[in-house]
């Protein structure tokens, strides 16, 4: 294994060093094609061409600012109302970054959660029950039935399943946020985009909720922001290291933690940064 | 003079300001109560006035009160929360809202007399309501929509945004998150908005003097069609409130006890805006804890 | 399971059920909202449209109207014309909000930095409340106890009748004191706590930190809360109509009769017949009512604007 200040010799590093995927048995589900988003005149992102394997995770990384959040979510368009975001957005084939394409639809298909739990103050039942029945599912039993498979895919199930009427604000940090996970899980989507779903959790929480994502990757690609760069190495196949709004190294998760090929990623792995 | 001694001075000054202002308000409220409530009985809040005689009660203009109260609420609430949820959910911040948002400062400045002006000459002579129920909780709509739109919009503002954001990735629309999951989180705020707000809309009497009018003609209580003239349903029966009734004996009232009857019902009208604010904290608090706990 | 790209994009083009709610709830808050901004421009039109009959149709000379001191809509002068002079009402009506205001002012400030900076335990458990409470209490009530208490506390002591200037004065000032401190507390407590403690640190009193600080950090905010109370002064009808005793004469002093725009109007308006002279000049005093009121909205904002810039 290479030091990071191994490889580090100026002048010999690549500026940018990107490597898609290319695994046929995980091709490529959501990618990005000139994507620039901008915030006003200020452009937030102006080089994030990346492809997301089905059935793998991918972990953005970077200093904060860097624009891993933005773009992360700007692929289901959450930020559509507050910035502008060119170029296209390639799901299954289709440009979702159309302005004719239904984000409602899109959104069940791309879900997300975010940074820190949000439960609606509703009980646990409802909170995942009810975007169902708003899109038509109203069968008690159908209803308990998807609860049940969110809940336990989301590895909250033995904990809640007894008081699945209490109100979901009343459950812990680590709890709540599997139950956003399970909420998200519940409307069936293919593509679960986390925004550094740990970062308000603590420790134990934060390794319960990895365990959750690996096993959750067979049914769906996943891509997460993270700060945390042993979180991107413990549960990520693939990882991309975001600067200043350019995505400047994408490769294997073990090829961008052992082997960095850009001097600025290698600083940032192994705590250099800034 | 030292500092210290000027710092003396000042507070006990302060001190004193403090207590005469104290004093002012706990006789204001000692002297409606004191005055007021030995003439509240079951009898006085029951029976109808009377014009020219003694031991007349406010049992009509009660009730007048009420039902303003209600039909107001009714017309003014749906149309406060929809000018509430677009003014904080949907609105660019650009001239146009600015604009709106001017004109529903300018509505909440205006004295309420020139409501009720507008009122009279809208409803009641224009579109030929007459004096009635309905010009009259037209008019209190007017002077309650911004208020109560205000307050819903603060209400909204409360909630979270994380949890707006929590509906639209599920694939729900900006309608569908606002209508079943912020309201719904938003309700115990939005209703002890909506009760401090009845009780000012209990207590208002010159949007109504010339729109609900001054009268208070019998009604028959056994009488529960709102077609019939004398129903207290009726709509489109003139009806002096409570509020309205005081001013009234008090400008030009002809009854031998008018004093004593504006007490009693001063004391009840300060009761039930009292129990109104009560309400509406203990409501407030009862539902959110429902809301947050199991 | 797998659909072909054009399958999909049929499917995320073709428009759900979200979106076209989406387009209903946006289309109904917006109308709610519309429907606002309707009242307003209906109210100020139709009150406009009115108020100006008087000089339009029934040629009053607008100056005529804003300085004559003679008011008897019914009655016309040496000249001919209409005595509808609104001066007297219009002095009434400013003397009797500014009286009030300077009342007021020192006392809703005071009690407002008793209850935040020298007793906030006491403060934010009673006083707090009890403001909030009375800002709720109906006008009439307070006309009510004017005219049963404060009219003839004044016939006592001053002789006459004892409605007039002072009595209105006296009644506004209890009647706007709890908005007027309650809107003060809340723009001491906007002062952040740091200013406070940076001048008690620097060895200051409490009083000097007070008057030096605070009063000066919350200018804006009591300054709005006064101008507030006087938009409520200015506007109030029937308390003042029931204690003023309804005189259109130039006020000589404060225990005479007089009137104000709100009093004339709420006694005038049912007494005149729609489209004649009587009722369009009331109109104009409306009018007049309604412009102040735009002009004390005005004000606030320009503090408010004044306060952001500091």
């Amino acid at each position: 294994m290479f030091m990071s200040s191994d490889i580090a010799k100026p002048g010999t590093t690549p500026e940018r060093h990107i490597v898609q995927p290319t695994d046929a048995q995980h091709p490529t589900v959501l990618s990005t094609e000139g994507l620039h988003v901008f915030y006003g005149d200020k452009e937030a992102i102006y080089e994030g061409d990346l492809k997301f394997a089905r059935n793998q995770i991918t972990a953005l990384i970077g200093a904060s600012g860097s624009g891993k959040s933005t773009f992360l979510r700007s692929l289901n368009r959450m930020n559509d109302r507050i910035a502008t975001v060119k170029g296209r957005i390639m799901y299954r084939g289709v440009d979702i970054n159309q302005p004719d394409i239904d984000v409602y639809e899109m959104r069940r298909r791309i879900g997300m959660v975010f940074q820190r739990p949000n439960p609606f103050a509703k009980s646990i039942y409802d909170n995942i029950a009810f975007a169902l029945r708003l899109r038509g599912v109203t069968a008690k039993n159908k209803l308990d039935e998807i609860v049940e498979t969110s809940l336990r895919q989301a590895a909250l199930w033995d904990q809640v399943k007894d008081e699945l009427d209490k109100s979901a604000l009343a459950l812990s940090g680590g709890q709540a946020q599997r139950l956003c996970i399970a909420r998200a899980i519940a409307v069936k989507p293919d593509v679960l985009l986390l925004d550094e779903p740990a970062s308000a959790l603590d420790p134990v929480s934060t390794s319960q909720l990895e365990d959750t994502l690996l096993k959750l990757k067979q049914h769906y690609t996943i891509i997460i922001v993270t700060h945390n760069m042993q979180q991107a190495a413990r549960i990520s196949e693939y990882t991309a290291f975001f600067n200043q709004g350019r995505v400047l190294e994408y490769d294997t998760t073990s090829q961008i933690f052992t082997n960095p090929q850009v001097q600025v990623t290698s600083d940032y792995v192994s705590g250099n940064f800034g | 003079m030292n500092s210290k001694v000027q710092n003396k001075i000042a507070i006990g000054v302060l001190y004193g300001i403090a207590g005469v202002v104290v004093l002012i308000l706990l006789a204001l409220v000692g002297y409606i109560l004191v005055s007021g409530l030995p003439k509240v009985s079951w009898h006085f809040l029951t029976t109808p006035a009377k014009a020219f005689l003694k031991g007349g009660g406010i049992g009509v203009q009660l009730f007048n009160s009420f039902y303003l109260l209600i039909l107001a609420m009714l017309i003014s609430f749906p149309i406060a929360l929809g000018a509430a949820i677009y003014l904080y959910e949907y609105a660019k911040d650009n001239w146009v809202t600015s604009v709106v948002r001017t004109a529903i400062e300018i509505l909440s400045s205006l004295p309420s007399v020139v409501v009720g002006l507008f009122g009279f000459l809208f409803f009641v002579v224009k579109l030929r309501l007459g004096f009635s129920i309905l010009s009259g909780a037209f008019a209190l709509t007017f002077f309650n929509l911004p208020l109560l739109t205000r307050s819903i919009e603060d209400s909204l503002h409360t909630i979270d945004d994380k949890q707006r954001e929590g509906g639209l990735a599920l694939g729900l629309s900006r309608w569908e998150t606002v209508t079943r999951v912020i309201l719904p989180a938003a309700v115990p705020s939005i209703l002890t908005g909506v009760i401090l707000s009845a009780g000012r809309v209990f207590g208002e009497a010159a949007a109504l003097i010339y729109t609900a009018g001054q009268s208070a003609p019998a009604l028959n209580f056994m009488d529960w069609n709102p077609f019939n003239i004398s129903s207290p349903l009726n709509p489109m029966r003139p009806a002096e409130t409570l509020a309205v009734h005081i001013w009234k004996i008090n400008s030009e009232g002809i009854m031998p006890d008018a004093k004593a009857i504006s007490s009693g019902s001063s004391a009840v009208l300060v009761i039930a805006i009292l129990l109104f604010n009560l309400a509406a904290r203990y409501l407030g608090k009862r539902l959110y804890k429902r809301l947050t706990s199991a | 399971m797998t659909k072909s790209p054009e399958q999909l994009e049929q499917e995320l083009k073709r428009r759900s059920k979200a979106a076209k709610l989406e387009i209903w709830g946006r289309v109904v808050s917006f109308s709610a909202l519309i429907l606002i901004v309707a009242v307003v421009v209906a109210i100020i039109g139709f009150v406009a449209s009115k108020g100006l009959a008087t000089f339009t149709t029934n040629h009053v000379n607008l100056w005529d109207f804003l300085s004559g001191k003679n008011w008897n809509p019914s009655l016309t002068d040496a000249h001919g014309k209409p005595e509808v002079g609104a001066l007297s009402m219009i002095v009434g009506s400013f003397l009797i909000t500014v009286l009030s205001a300077i009342v007021a002012t020192p006392f809703a400030i005071g009690t407002a930095v008793f209850m935040n900076e020298i007793s906030p335990n006491r403060g934010a458990k009673i006083l707090q409340p009890v403001t909030e409470l009375l800002v709720g209490i109906p006008s009439v009530v307070y006309g009510f106890i004017g005219l049963s208490v404060v009219v003839p506390f004044t016939r006592s002591v001053f002789g006459g009748s004892g409605f007039g200037i002072l009595s209105g004065t006296c009644v506004l000032f209890v009647m706007i004191l709890p908005t007027v401190t309650s809107m003060s507390a809340d723009a001491l407590r906007a002062v952040p706590r740091y200013y406070r403690e940076a001048s008690l640190a620097l060895g200051a009193t409490q009083w000097q930190t007070i008057y030096k600080v605070v009063l000066r950090a919350a200018t804006p905010g009591l300054m709005t809360a006064v101008v507030f109370g006087m938009a409520r002064a200015f506007g109030e009808a029937l308390a003042v109509q029931m204690v003023i005793g309804n005189a259109a004469l130039m006020p000589h002093s404060l225990v005479d009769p007089a009137a104000t725009l709100t009093s004339v109007l709420t006694t005038g308006i049912g007494n005149t017949v729609m489209g004649s002279l009587q009722n369009n000049a009331l109109w104009s005093l409306a009018l007049v009512l309604l412009l102040m009121s735009l002009v004390f909205n005005l004000i606030i904002r320009l503090i408010g604007r004044k306060g952001r810039l500091q």
